[in-house]
């Protein structure tokens, strides 16, 4: 039986774990997670940061029986030659098949004043550690992009107060464009998050965090969201071939036999670093390792951020939106109650787009991109969220049918009326309709009234 | 307009002096109160004005019933393939012996699960426990299912498993008219049962549909998920549940269990992800959760639009996990509840009908419960068989190596409402012996071996079970037509030509029912204490009703939930997809349901020609953009087509439908089987077919000049 050793405990090692449980895997697995906490869910950090929920609410489900995991070991080596990996309490895990799921690794800027006495508590928000629920006082988040978005989003919502610091023109100004980015800002204040863009956070003093202009916002914790990137160093130092990530082909095959990687550490070039893609890549490993057609064929996922009473999506590849490529544009823009959508459609198709403040066209149109399905004619009315509504005839034809339940038209009504039966209980006798339901009694009474002598 | 009255035909079969009888009707679960009457000449139906389900009210099924007492081609006389391959009329003797010889020898040639029964969700409990007990103790067979299977078998298993008992409302519908808030998930009411939803006109529903059916119409929030994917919003809503604060924690802590292993799938449900896999829009999944949880008096309710899936069972346990997380189930005033279909589909399922079950909703596999049982039949419990196959697996073995090679089948007609229905057929015309019970032909009763014209209601006596657990008495206005005999008449003389003692299978229905009252006695649906003469005496009774002084159970759990410890159970589920997802060759779901003015596998209805005029054939529900992009107009005709094979359908051109999605009813017969296209797959603890579920192709279709 197939040994299997899996180097990370995040979402991509539990999902994979899972999957391989219910593809019938029974060798022996091992999982080797570097924090102190069994597998939890990361995506919901922020909600633990804001109190939401507790850290414990947050735990993944158990894994399958007979897997073991040692949390708390630090992978430090992979010896390929004997087929071992070492943890950083000193124990081996030799493995036929190897998996390397170790995500990310925060982006840190270099602080000054780090270290000092009353300097703000500073955090990184990625893992449980990071995410306990911040403490009373001003909050600095440093970083717009999605993370920090949700994160400063978040907090403001739940009464602190808090300041986001984000380099560029407008927060998450990779994925949105400029009337987004607009909205987004506005919707940041109305939350009660302020703004400084165009600034970097470069130090902390006491009680406050230092930003690159010289200002210094009041912060009792600041909060790095300063961005990631793979966690390759086990990978290069085991001499696979790493690029941005550890690169892997359509089966997650790394450049040496008998190892794969997934999830964020991983580098393959229809895959974005999400968790998404993470799950995706780990149900198709599964099936790979249990001998089935494991050819990783990436989904279109849509960046859905998390902001309560705040719908945004962004489709499409990154920057698509910045260069059109002259597919045909749909633009509604109703600044006034801050919505705002934009699609390119490529062949009526999305290609990319960005939706703000429109729950149902971010809803629809998520799902026919994803299946990459052709958009309803009615654009507009796709937008709104209207489409589908019939028009209200004001007058009914003859053969429309009043009472559903006995299948009675408008013309039978008539034709009861005009041979005696002029008040509800004598149609319903006449013609049993309202004898089912009940629900057509007022359109009945409707039809009826249009006859009697005014 | 007199299809309510039917003239000639039931002449001279009145019994008695009795002209009129108060009744139920023909139909659904609601079993609608009904007076029949009989003026010498013909049959009337008026609806009940004082029963509480209908009050006065009835569907055009129920108002056009009637009808079925006198449809032109009654089956009358038994009827035998001949050695040329035709049916023939025979006598009833030839009939019965050539059925129990035929029988009999399959069984000493090759063991007594060579002989298989399949039974139906319409018969009467009597039938329903008569047909168990036939199966195991004269066939001595373990083949036995029916088609209940198809139908509640996902809202029974997470029913069991949540509460301890299955029964569907375990309140009257009367108290959802006194609700504020009632979730619909995959329940069309309007349309199935129409007369319920004077009980719902009141609250405001929130109502989980892929269509916007009728009553998403009447509903205040819609949500309208991708064809499977149910679960996977049920998973969101409790996550909604649980983080905006709605957790009823007192209610966990004293009247539940398993809370956090279901929340360890459900907190990975976050909303935005909920939506993008359903399509349901953020705002409405909060809307829903908010209307739910601020409501006093609250229900959520499903349907077999969430049931009928490879996943029902999770599905239906994940509806009754939000239930039990804001603190519903067994509280006056709020619950969790099935609407259950069929017209028995309550008591067709408490009374061994079923696979693994013995009357009183006992366990087969439950020494205790055969020991029980066994003495009630006077037979040893070791001559019981063990657990059968269910439904469709039953009827996938029919005449393989391994499989049943002969069938006796009451009260279906599986070759229109069994899933992959061409492979079905198939199956059945693989037998060495079909034999079919029925009173009219069906698409079913055309490849039997052996045809035996069965009465029908308002022909026969006995009592069903309808969806609130209450037990109702069906009664005869007329005698059966000439030739025609009852099930227990029939079971009875097979029993008897195979050797059971006669008093074994009795033919009266009341004193099948007494012995049913024994079997169950002490089971989880306990019927000890209902007896044909409090029943006639006009009392209301719901079992569990232990003893003949016991007023029966109309609320259950108000104090306790039907496990040992008193404790409802959260069921651990997580999300998985359908068995089959459109891809480029298949690019649409099709989800497949009813029709009002039809009513199942269409036998009856079909013959109505009211309810022919109202849903006159097969037909495809489709947007209109999907439909212009291949080519379909109003009223073409279509073909849908899957991987098992095709069905030809007319268009109905439905804007509020999904653009990825069209909707076929699956009551009509031959080329228009929605049937054909629907697939094997199963959900692994209710053997629930994935009737709601397939991936199609749909194009022109030009009928052939002939």
């Amino acid at each position: 039986m197939t040994a299997i050793t899996v180097i990370g405990c995040g979402p991509a090692a539990h999902r994979l774990v899972q999957r391989l449980h219910h593809h019938g895997h029974r060798g022996p697995v091992t999982v080797l997670g570097a924090e102190p906490e069994p597998a939890y869910n990361r995506a919901l950090l922020v909600s633990a940061l804001d109190g939401t929920l507790r850290a414990r609410d947050l735990a993944l489900a158990p894994f399958p029986p007979g897997v073991r995991v040692r949390t708390g070991t630090r992978a430090v080596a992979v010896d390929r030659r004997r087929r071992l990996v070492r943890g950083d309490d000193g124990t081996e895990h030799p493995y036929d098949v190897l998996v390397l799921a170790t995500g990310s690794r925060a982006v840190l800027p270099r602080l000054t004043g780090a270290g000092g006495r009353f300097v703000p508590d500073v955090r990184v928000p990625r893992t449980l550690a990071g995410a306990r629920p911040v403490g009373e006082g001003p909050v600095v988040v440093a970083g717009g992009g999605l993370r920090g978005v949700e994160t400063a989003y978040a907090l403001g919502r739940a009464g602190h107060h808090v300041t986001l610091v984000h380099p560029g023109a407008h927060p998450m100004h990779r994925l949105l464009d400029e009337r987004a980015g607009a909205l987004l800002t506005a919707a940041l204040r109305d939350a009660g998050v302020a703004l400084e863009t165009g600034r970097r956070v470069t130090g902390v003093e006491p009680g406050r965090a230092v930003l690159d202009d010289g200002r210094s916002p009041a912060a009792g914790t600041l909060l790095l969201c300063t961005g990631a990137r793979p966690d390759t160093a086990l990978a290069r130092a085991a001499g696979l071939a790493v690029r941005h990530g550890v690169v892997v082909d359509d089966r997650l095959r790394t450049s040496a036999p008998d190892v794969y990687a997934l999830g964020d550490c991983a580098e393959h070039p229809g895959c974005q670093a999400t968790l998404a893609s993470a799950w995706e890549q780990a149900d198709a490993l599964a099936r790979t390792l249990t001998g089935g057609d494991g050819r990783l064929r990436p989904a279109r996922h849509v960046v859905r951020p998390r902001l309560s009473g705040l719908d945004v999506a962004v489709l499409g590849p990154p920057g698509a939106l910045r260069r059109p490529d002259g597919g045909e544009q749909v633009v509604l823009s109703d600044p006034a109650r801050g919505r705002y959508g934009r699609l390119v459609l490529h062949d009526g198709r999305v290609h990319a787009g960005v939706l703000v403040r429109l729950p149902r066209a971010v809803a629809t149109v998520g799902q026919l991109y994803a299946a990459d399905r052709p958009l309803p004619a009615d654009r507009l009315a796709l937008l709104l969220g209207t489409g589908g509504e019939y028009a209200e005839s004001a007058e009914l034809p003859d053969t429309a049918v009043v009472c559903q339940c006995n299948n009675v038209t408008k013309k039978a009504l008539e034709q009861a009326w005009h041979s005696g039966a002029r008040d509800l209980p004598a149609i319903a006798a006449a013609t049993r309709a309202t004898t089912g339901c009940g629900s057509c009694a007022a359109l009945v009474r409707q039809v009826c009234g249009a006859l009697a002598p005014a | 307009m007199s299809a309510d009255r039917t003239e000639g035909a039931t002449a001279g079969r009145t019994r008695g002096a009795a002209t009129t009888v108060s009744t139920h009707c023909a139909y659904c679960a609601l079993q609608c109160g009904t007076r029949l009457h009989h003026d010498g000449r013909a049959v009337e139906v008026e609806p009940s004005p004082d029963f509480p389900v209908n009050r006065g009210r009835l569907c055009q099924k129920g108002w056009t019933a009637p009808a079925l007492l006198t449809v032109p081609d009654r089956l009358r006389t038994p009827l035998v393939r001949r050695p040329d391959g035709r049916l023939a009329p025979a006598g009833w003797d030839e009939a019965l012996d050539l059925v129990a010889s035929r029988l009999t020898r399959l069984r000493e040639e090759h063991g007594p699960d060579a002989v298989a029964v399949f039974g139906g969700g319409g018969l009467t409990n009597e039938k329903a426990y008569a047909l168990g007990k036939f199966a195991r103790v004269a066939l001595g067979t373990s083949q036995i299912d029916y088609n209940g299977r198809f139908c509640m078998s996902s809202a029974a298993a997470a029913g069991n498993a949540a509460f301890g008992v299955d029964r569907g409302l375990p309140f009257p519908v009367t108290d959802l008219a006194e609700a504020e808030v009632v979730l619909l998930a995959g329940a069309n009411p309007a349309e199935t049962m129409p007369p319920l939803m004077r009980h719902l006109a009141r609250p405001r529903l929130v109502v989980v549909d892929p269509r916007r059916t009728r009553t998403a119409e009447q509903a205040a929030l819609h949500l309208q998920p991708a064809p499977g994917t149910d679960l996977a919003l049920a998973l969101g809503l409790l996550h909604l549940a649980v983080t905006e604060g709605h957790l009823d924690k007192e209610y966990l802590d004293t009247r539940t269990t398993g809370f956090d292993a279901a929340w360890q799938y459900a907190v990975a449900w976050w909303p935005e992800r909920v939506e993008q896999v359903t399509g349901v829009p953020v705002a409405d999944q909060r809307e829903a959760v908010r209307m739910l949880a601020e409501a006093g008096r609250r229900y959520v309710l499903t349907g077999r639009g969430v049931e009928q899936h490879s996943k029902g069972t999770d599905t239906t346990a994940a509806f009754i996990n939000l239930a039990l997380a804001l603190g519903l189930p067994g509280r006056t005033g709020s619950g969790y509840g099935c609407l259950t279909g069929q017209g028995n589909g309550q008591g067709g399922r408490e009374h061994g009908q079923k696979a693994d079950q013995l009357p009183g909703y006992r366990m087969i596999t439950d020494p205790e419960a055969r020991a029980h049982v066994a003495a009630v039949w006077g037979v040893d419990p070791d001559s019981l068989p063990g657990p059968g196959r269910s439904a469709y697996r039953l009827l996938d073995a029919l005449g393989t190596p391994d499989g049943p090679r002969a069938l006796l089948l009451m009260g279906s007609n599986p070759v229109v409402s069994a899933p992959h229905a061409a492979h079905v057929g198939r199956r059945l015309a693989a037998l060495d012996l079909l034999v079919v019970a029925d009173l009219v032909p069906s698409e079913t009763t055309e490849l039997a071996d052996v045809v035996l014209p069965v009465a029908q209601w308002a022909e026969e006596e006995g009592t069903m079970t309808n969806l609130e657990g209450r037990v109702l008495r069906r009664r005869a206005l007329l005698a059966p037509p000439e030739g025609v005999r009852t099930d227990l008449e029939v079971l009875h003389g097979l029993a008897v030509r195979m050797g059971q003692p006669a008093e074994r299978f009795p033919v009266s229905p009341r004193a099948v029912f007494d012995e049913l009252r024994r079997a169950s006695s002490g089971g989880r649906a306990d019927y000890a204490g209902i007896t044909y003469e409090r029943l006639d005496a006009g009392e209301a009774l719901h079992w569990p009703c232990p003893d003949e002084n016991h007023p029966g159970t109309p609320r259950l759990f108000l104090d306790r939930f039907a496990h040992a410890d008193g404790r409802a159970r959260f069921a651990p589920v997580e999300y998985r997809d359908p068995a089959e997802t459109p891809d480029a060759g298949f690019p649409l779901h099709a989800t497949t349901g009813r029709v009002l003015a039809q009513y199942q596998s269409g036998a009856q209805t079909r013959r109505v020609p009211e309810l022919m005029d109202a849903a006159p054939e097969a037909h495809v529900e489709i947007h209109p953009d999907t439909a212009a992009r291949y080519g379909l107009s109003e009223g073409d005709l279509a073909r849908i087509t899957s991987a098992r094979g095709s069905t030809i359908a007319r268009v109905r051109l439905v804007r509020t439908l999904r653009t990825d999605t069209v909707f076929l009813p699956f009551h009509f017969p031959d080329a228009g089987r929605a049937n054909l296209l629907t697939g094997p797959a199963l959900d692994p603890v209710s053997g629930m077919p994935e009737f709601k579920v397939s991936a199609v192709r749909v194009e022109p279709w030009q009928e052939r000049a002939t």
